[in-house]
């Protein structure tokens, strides 16, 4: 999944990478494999500076969503660590850099959250309601933010 | 541009902390 000059670029511009390979690295993928749980290959986990899981990908991606993955790891990190404004931007950036990836509807949704969580302003949730009116309508994301929709559920 | 990899996970963790970066795991079935 790391072919891409753009991959491995991100990557190692903004992470310190750590591989566990199931065969040549067998003990440690038992250890850290069932402290993370995880059960298959490729698993990425992004793990904040204290060691917690942030976000985790399953499977092989290709290079454009994997990148889409990448970023909104990062906005996770960033929101878990209460910087909601560097975590906005981020989700903000995914979707309008990569409207086409699966991270984007995603990221619009956090966005939104990410968003009330700093200014505790309830129109930010109504704005991103109002945003999935527009677009990704038949993701699961669309569906959690319409509850806070003016006539929301 | 190949990845730099770390394959020690806790020394890793050690460099985010001190580095304020993620550390991005992958746990991986790929020929080396």
């Amino acid at each position: 999944m790391y072919v891409d000059d753009r991959v491995a670029r991100f990557v190692s511009d903004n992470f310190l990478p750590v591989r566990v390979h199931v065969k040549d690295d067998a003990d440690e993928f038992q250890r850290l494999g069932g402290r993370f749980g995880a059960e298959w290959t490729p698993t990425i986990l992004i793990v904040d500076p204290q060691g917690e899981e942030r976000h985790r990908v399953e499977g092989f991606l290709p290079s454009e969503e994997l990148l889409g993955q990448l970023e909104f790891g990062l906005a996770r990190v960033d929101f878990s660590a209460g910087s909601y404004g560097e975590a906005e931007a981020r989700f903000r950036e995914i979707v309008e850099g990569r409207p086409d990836t699966e991270a984007a509807p995603q990221a619009l949704y956090w966005a939104g959250v990410a968003r009330y969580k700093a200014t505790n302003d309830g129109g930010a949730l109504e704005d991103t309601a109002r945003a999935f009116q527009g677009r990704y309508q038949e993701t699961p994301w669309a569906k959690k933010a319409s509850v806070w929709s003016d006539g929301g559920a | 541009m190949p990845i730099d990899w770390s394959h020690d996970f806790e020394d890793a963790l050690g460099r985010a902390r001190l580095e304020g970066r993620p550390v991005l795991l992958d746990f991986s079935a790929a020929p080396m």
